[in-house]
Order: C-alpha cells, then structure tokens, then sequence
C-alpha cells in the first residue's frame, strides 16, 4: 500500500508509507460467512505464494477476554463498548497488521472500522464521534462487503447456529424477543452497511448466492487488486517479470 | 432513541456538581481533594468519589498491558478513554443527576497532557473525549518538577514506577531522570491546557491547610446556589451491582 493513509487523525508516531503489503477488509453482518470465506481467501493466496496473515474483530491479545468479560456483563454504555472495540483494534493494528504490511504480508481483516461505525451509529444516531475515534485506523486498500438481505440472515442464522444477546442487539430493546430484536437490529446494521458502502466505495458481493459464486467474486476483486499494484503471480504477468 | 449526547465544553445540565483535581505526581492533589471530601461531608453533603483509571471493566486489562510493556501510545490512551467512559456512565452521571456531589481525581485533561506527550494527536485526544461533561469546577496544582520528585522520593513513594515516570518512552535509563523529563513535557502540556480549558491554577508549593482554605473558599462561593439533596440515611456509593466502588484513598 504505497499510498497508505489514515482514515483522520493518525498515530503521528509512525509513518505508514513505507507499507508495502496489502490490506483487504472482509465486512458484513453476522452470519454472512466471513471467516469461511477468508480461510479459503487464504488458502488460495498462499497456494499463488503470497505471504498472508489474517486478522479478526475482538482477537488481540489486550482485550479478547476484557470483551467477553464485558458484554457477559452486558450492562455496557454505548461509549465504553465502541472504545473496547477501538482498542483491541489499536493493538492488532500496531501488533499485528502494521507489522505485517511493512513485510509485504496481504493481510485479511475479518471486519473492519466499518463495522464498529454501523454499531455505534445504530446505537446513538451519532456518526462522527467514532468516525473521529478511529482515526488512527489504515484505509483499506480494498473492502469487501458481504451483503445479505435481513430475511436469507434470519433463516440462514436459524439454521447454522443461535442468535446471541449482542448480534440481536438486545441491549437497544428493539424487540420483545431475541427473534424480533434480531430482525430490526440487522436490519438497522445492513441499512447503515448499505449507505457507507456507497460513501467508501465498497466492492459489494451478493452474499445471497452461493459460496463458490461467493468465494470466485471475492478472488476476481482481490486478483484486480493485486495485478493493478503490479503484484500479480498469475503465470501471465509473471512472465513478463515486472512484479516488485 | 438514544439520550442526547452530553457535550464537553458546555455546562452539564444536571442538579449536582462535578468537582475534579489535576495535576502531575506528586503535586499533592489528591491529598486536597481528600481534604475537600472530608469537609464537604461533614457539612452534611452528599458527595461521591471516583478516581482516574479505576473501573473493573479495564483496570486488569491496563495493569496485564503494563506489566508485559505492551501498551502503545494508542492503546494506553484508548484504554483510559474506555476507563472514563465506564465511570462517567456509572459513578459520575448517576449522582449528578441525582443532585449529589461528585469529586473526581484527575479528569480528562489528564489525558490531553500525558497522552499527548507519549505521542497522540492533540487534537485525536481531545475529540475522543467529546462525551465528558465539563466539570463545574477544575483545579489544577501546579508545583515544580524538583518539589514533586522531592515529595515523591521523600516519603509517600520511594520508587517511581515504570509508567509514571515514562519508562516506556525510552528518556533516559535513570528512572529518576526518565521521571523528571517526562513529567516536565507533562507541565508544559498542563500549562497549556489550564488557559485552553480555563482551569483553576492552584500553588501547590504552598502549606496543605494554606491550599485547603483556599480551595474549601472558592468550592463555598462556586456551591452558593446549590440545592444539596437529602434523601435515605446511609451512605449510598453504588449505583450498579456488578461494579466495586473504588477505595477512597
């Protein structure tokens, strides 16, 4: 990421722009199939040679058991949620992801900043507060937004594993049941998705279709990406031995 | 749907009063404000107390984080940050609204002096806290670098530790010359912040009763309209099941 920048005010201690990896977000809902379509994402980049790391919402080191400690407790205020969540985001960021990219790793973030906009903003109707907070974060060089209608969700959550407290948003009271709550509180988040898809220019994939359809979108993006950077190790560019 | 969101520079609109300390170790604040506490009290008001860095949602995570030298400037700022958040939603909104008196040592511009100095934005720092309330009254005690590290090494430390005195910032080996250059960028950010933020500057290098008269005079004039609330008997310090209340002292 050569021009790599912050998204606002950013760790005026560091200087990303020797950052030569790349960073590919993974955003959606819950229930979408993210991690299953890293883990492929993965496995296919690493085949081609790539160096990959992967990164997940709520995994650093600091603050995984804080968090769950946290929302077991679940009588969080809506500020001390969004600052968890930008915390542990802070130390895989400087931990993890940073690291990463000056080696030249792809790194593939399961979630991103977008994520913890959508549920700070359904939670308060206030965007710029932590739009400010995360200021600090890297833009992307590319985000993927898994996108699913509230309906497939439901049924598809239904099937493959429970709706919890949090991804039902019990805590807004939305709802006489984690059922009902669920539905408007996913329904909010993909609206949000929806509108900041268009003001960050998301590449949107039907999340609806299957997952080969899934996985096949995701890698043509990705391989766009990389060949537009000059990164491609498909057999025809690397022939022409170009690639830095 | 949601409360509106308080706002850090206009005055809060809720019946009681937010009083708060600042200053660098050592500067002999919280020993004021123990002072202030104990006469508040004994002239029969209802006062509660709440402490910089002491919520059990992010005390461990915080001292975990210090002790294997993990912490980034970023990391160190958001984790008071989220600290801050949970006291002001927990221990100091509920007894403002409630018409008490909340004393808080150290407040937000703790962070704009020593985060900043660690390496965050200015301006970052100051827009993560935008949901604080702006306190009713704000002193600051400002005392010289050697009278603290006097004071310190004295007696009621002995041994600075490795945060405090900015060991993470690679100043010096010596501790104590880590402390005392860490803790002067602190001053000079403190200076700052007093006129920014109009704080009220008190000369810490003065008699503890001298500064206590002079403090317990100005909270007497800022409380003049001040409706305390009587209520239940017995002290009431807590105000949701799951959270300890803080020691005092």
């Amino acid at each position: 990421m050569g021009d790599a920048h912050y998204f606002g005010d950013g760790l005026t201690y560091l200087n990303p722009s020797d950052l030569k990896g790349k960073l590919i977000a993974i955003e959606g809902t819950d229930g979408v199939g993210r991690s299953t379509h890293i883990e492929l994402l993965q496995e296919w980049l690493e085949v081609q040679g790539y160096g990959v790391i992967t990164t997940g919402w709520t995994r650093s080191n600091l603050m995984s058991k804080t968090i769950e400690a946290a929302k077991g407790g679940n009588i969080l205020d809506r500020w001390s949620l969004s600052l968890l969540y930008a915390t542990d985001f802070a130390d895989r960021l400087e931990h993890q992801i940073i690291p990463a990219l000056r080696s030249g790793f792809i790194v593939l973030a399961d979630r991103y900043i977008y994520t913890a906009f959508a549920r700070d903003f359904v939670r308060s109707n206030d965007r710029k507060w932590i739009r400010d907070v995360f200021g600090f974060a890297l833009v992307p060089d590319l985000v993927c937004y898994l996108r699913i209608d509230v309906e497939t969700l439901v049924l598809r959550v239904i099937e493959t594993k429970a709706m919890n407290y949090w991804e039902s948003g019990m805590d807004l009271r939305l709802g006489n049941d984690l059922y009902d709550s669920f539905k408007k509180y996913q329904s909010l988040m993909i609206e949000e998705f929806d509108k900041m898809a268009e003001e960050f220019k998301f590449e949107v994939v039907d999340a609806r279709k299957s997952p080969e359809d899934i996985q096949d979108e995701l890698r043509a993006k990705i391989q766009r990406l990389l060949t537009e950077e000059g990164l491609g190790r498909v057999p025809s560019s690397a022939a022409q031995g170009t690639s830095v | 749907m949601t409360e509106q969101t308080p706002s850090s520079t206009a005055p809060h609109p809720y019946p009681g009063k937010l009083i708060i300390v600042e200053g660098i170790d050592g500067s002999g604040k919280s020993t004021q404000l123990l002072l202030l506490h104990k006469w508040l009290e004994a002239k029969g008001h209802k006062v509660f107390f709440t402490e910089w860095n002491s919520s059990d949602l992010v005390k461990d995570t915080t001292k975990r984080g210090k002790k294997n030298k993990s912490l980034t400037p970023t990391t160190f700022s958001l984790l008071h940050a989220t600290d801050f958040a949970s006291r002001l939603y927990h221990e100091i909104l509920p007894p403002l609204k409630a018409g008490m008196l909340v004393l808080a040592d150290r407040y937000m511009y703790t962070a704009f002096a020593r985060d900043v100095v660690r390496g965050v934005s200015p301006e970052w720092v100051r827009k993560l806290y935008s949901f604080a309330i702006k306190p009713d009254m704000a002193f600051y005690f400002k005392v010289p670098i050697e009278v603290a590290i006097s004071r310190l090494l004295g007696g009621t430390r002995g041994q600075f530790k490795y945060y405090e005195a900015g060991m993470d910032m690679n100043l010096s080996q010596d501790v104590t010359e880590s402390f005392r250059i860490f803790q002067s960028r602190i001053l000079a950010q403190y200076d700052k912040i007093v006129d920014e933020y109009q704080l009220i500057t008190m000369d810490a290098t003065k008699d503890i009763a001298e500064q206590q008269d002079l403090m317990r005079r100005l909270v007497d004039e800022a409380l003049k309209d001040y409706k305390p609330r009587r209520g239940t008997h017995g002290r009431r310090s807590l105000f949701w099941r799951r959270f300890d209340v803080p020691k005092s002292e």
